[in-house]
């Protein structure tokens, strides 16, 4: 978008953004504050106690195992899903008549609803569902899918199906955003497509990149949607992420716990987003 | 010919993992119980065999929707408390969101840039950071267990402000000084001036924001105890084999009205994707 010079300055703004933040700062801005304040107080008598919460929540046995999971969660999730996306955006790009078909096909999941494919989700995964009638069809055996380690890669797949759409039409915006005439001149001076892709194409999507990388890693805390309804509490230990130790410390009302675990998500994301501002202003 | 269409034969292959689960949900809701259990009773009953499914329905019926309209009253109890959540959500984020964004497109004043950070910064937030501090300001205003305590903190998300922002910065300051000139205020420029040009931003940020709360899990379950209020997004059928076409009917209903708002704003979603991503 352009940049805009004259915006006067005017202290009226403040009257437009004034009840929108009032409501930010009574029910965000205020209650972190107090949590940042309950990170460092004991659970039972509100004593300052330094680091203490924070180092019970490392130390805790359920916090590793999510944390790893988590970690291992986005680590083959989001490349997946980013290369895959790219790969198909670059189809579409070449045969732009198709793409609105496409386009509008791989959004829908984000339309649909977890609730209403839960049973959908049953009926394939299940020991007898269908997923192994094929399998047991082309000679293989059978699984109760959800109970076993493959519970994570069907994580996995949920979230490539929900955010494909998403991080194609990005994409896309990134290659529209490429003047033709660069791609004009390296075919006049005798560029291949491959070096076309890999000296033009990839270097001018890099900004798109730092973008779909961020949007994307937030969007995988969604994934918890699809493992809490399919799967509860206490899924499989392969898919129990850190969002199912958040709900199940919540219930507990492990508060200190709690307070400490936030304050420490909420630090790596606003790391990730400071070291993605920094990358935006480095590629201006 | 096959070099031509050859390319596209993933994005064809992929689009079947789309349109296999949808063409599931509708045919199966319109399948007899004999039919589904005939398919399904391996997986409902755990009889021995495996499941199997025809695409579309031997003998078509719409017996589920009709069993679904009068035996199950709790579910059009969620569907109303899911139609009432979204729409109070989405009215509250116009009111308090768009005039917030204008502020933020149009103005400058000193700390400007600080405060809007602040906003970008809570917008990418996951639930799971402020869910403590929810908590703490619904208990502390009596909101737990009320479909106020889902609708406030949702009201004051700042994810809409900055959709339609990034519109407004798209208004044309010749406009808007020819309009003062002609002695506009500065509320007439907003709401004569803004609102119409922006509309498109505003379309985005409702089509974005329908599908997040008709689809609204984290919220309701953390802090709604009483099931009477949950919205559709938490309805769990129960799939025992007779009730498997309920649950099959429900799961259409549920899916509708998403699909409806998708169809007839995905070019305002697409907008909505891409203002949510570019840099300034």
């Amino acid at each position: 978008m352009k940049k805009r010079k004259s915006t006067r300055t005017d202290f009226s703004g403040l009257w437009f953004i004034a009840p929108s933040l009032a409501g930010v700062s009574i029910f965000v801005l205020f209650p972190f504050a107090d949590v940042i304040r309950r990170s460092f107080m004991g659970a039972m008598n509100s004593q300052f106690v330094g680091f203490s919460n924070y180092l019970t929540v490392f130390s805790n046995e359920a916090f590793r195992l999510a944390a790893k999971n988590t970690l291992r969660f986005m680590g083959i999730c989001m490349p997946l899903l980013i290369g895959l996306s790219l790969l198909i955006a670059l189809v579409l790009f070449s045969r732009m008549q198709q793409a609105g078909f496409f386009k509008t096909t791989f959004l829908i999941p984000m339309a649909v609803p977890v609730a209403s494919v839960v049973l959908l989700w049953r009926v394939l995964f299940h020991r007898n569902g269908l997923l192994s009638a094929w399998i047991v069809s082309i000679g293989g055996q059978g699984s109760d899918w959800m109970n076993s380690p493959w519970a994570f890669w069907i994580l996995v797949m949920s979230y490539l199906w929900k955010n494909l759409g998403y991080d194609i039409i990005l994409w896309l915006a990134g290659l529209v955003g490429i003047s033709p005439a660069i791609f004009e001149a390296a075919r006049v001076d005798g560029a291949g497509t491959f070096q076309i892709f890999w000296k033009i194409t990839l270097p001018n999507l890099l900004p798109s990149l730092y973008t779909i990388t961020v949007l994307s890693f937030l969007n995988s805390f969604k994934v918890f949607r699809e493992a809490y309804l399919v799967a509860g509490d206490y899924p499989h230990t392969s898919m129990y992420l850190l969002q199912h130790l958040f709900n199940n410390w919540f219930r507990d009302l492990s508060m200190d716990k709690l307070s400490a675990a936030a304050v420490l998500i909420a630090l790596v994301i606003f790391g990730l987003i400071l070291l993605l501002r920094r990358a935006w202003e480095e590629k201006e | 010919m096959m070099k031509k269409y050859f390319p596209l034969f993933l994005p064809a292959a992929l689009s079947l993992a789309v349109w296999l689960p949808v063409l599931f949900l509708a045919g199966g809701s319109l399948m007899g119980t004999a039919e589904l259990t005939k398919n399904l009773s391996p997986v409902l009953n755990e009889t021995y065999g495996y499941a199997s499914w025809d695409l579309l329905p031997h003998f078509p019926t719409l017996r589920p929707y009709v069993r679904l309209l009068l035996d199950q009253p709790q579910f059009f109890v969620m569907f109303w408390n899911s139609v009432k959540l979204t729409g109070a959500i989405l009215i509250g984020q116009i009111i308090f969101g768009v005039p917030a964004a204008w502020g933020f497109a149009q103005f400058d004043f000193p700390g400007k840039k600080y405060l809007f950070t602040v906003y970008i910064v809570l917008m990418l937030m996951p639930f799971q950071v402020t869910m403590v501090s929810s908590y703490l300001v619904l208990d502390q205003f009596s909101l737990l267990d009320t479909h106020w305590g889902i609708i406030l903190p949702a009201v004051f998300s700042t994810f809409p402000v900055f959709i339609i922002y990034r519109f407004f910065r798209g208004v044309p300051c010749a406009v808007i000084e020819s309009a003062q000139l002609d002695g506009a205020g500065k509320w007439q420029v907003f709401f004569h001036i803004g609102i119409p040009l922006g509309m498109p931003g505003i379309m985005s940020a409702i089509v974005l924001g329908f599908l997040e709360y008709w689809n609204m899990i984290e919220q309701p379950l953390t802090f709604l105890r009483d099931k009477t209020l949950w919205p559709l997004s938490l309805y769990l059928p129960d799939i025992a084999a007779d009730k498997a076409g309920l649950a099959l009917a429900a799961s259409v209903v549920t899916l509708a009205p998403a699909i409806l708002v998708f169809l007839y704003g995905q070019s305002y979603l697409e907008q909505g994707i891409i203002a949510a991503s570019v840099k300034e």
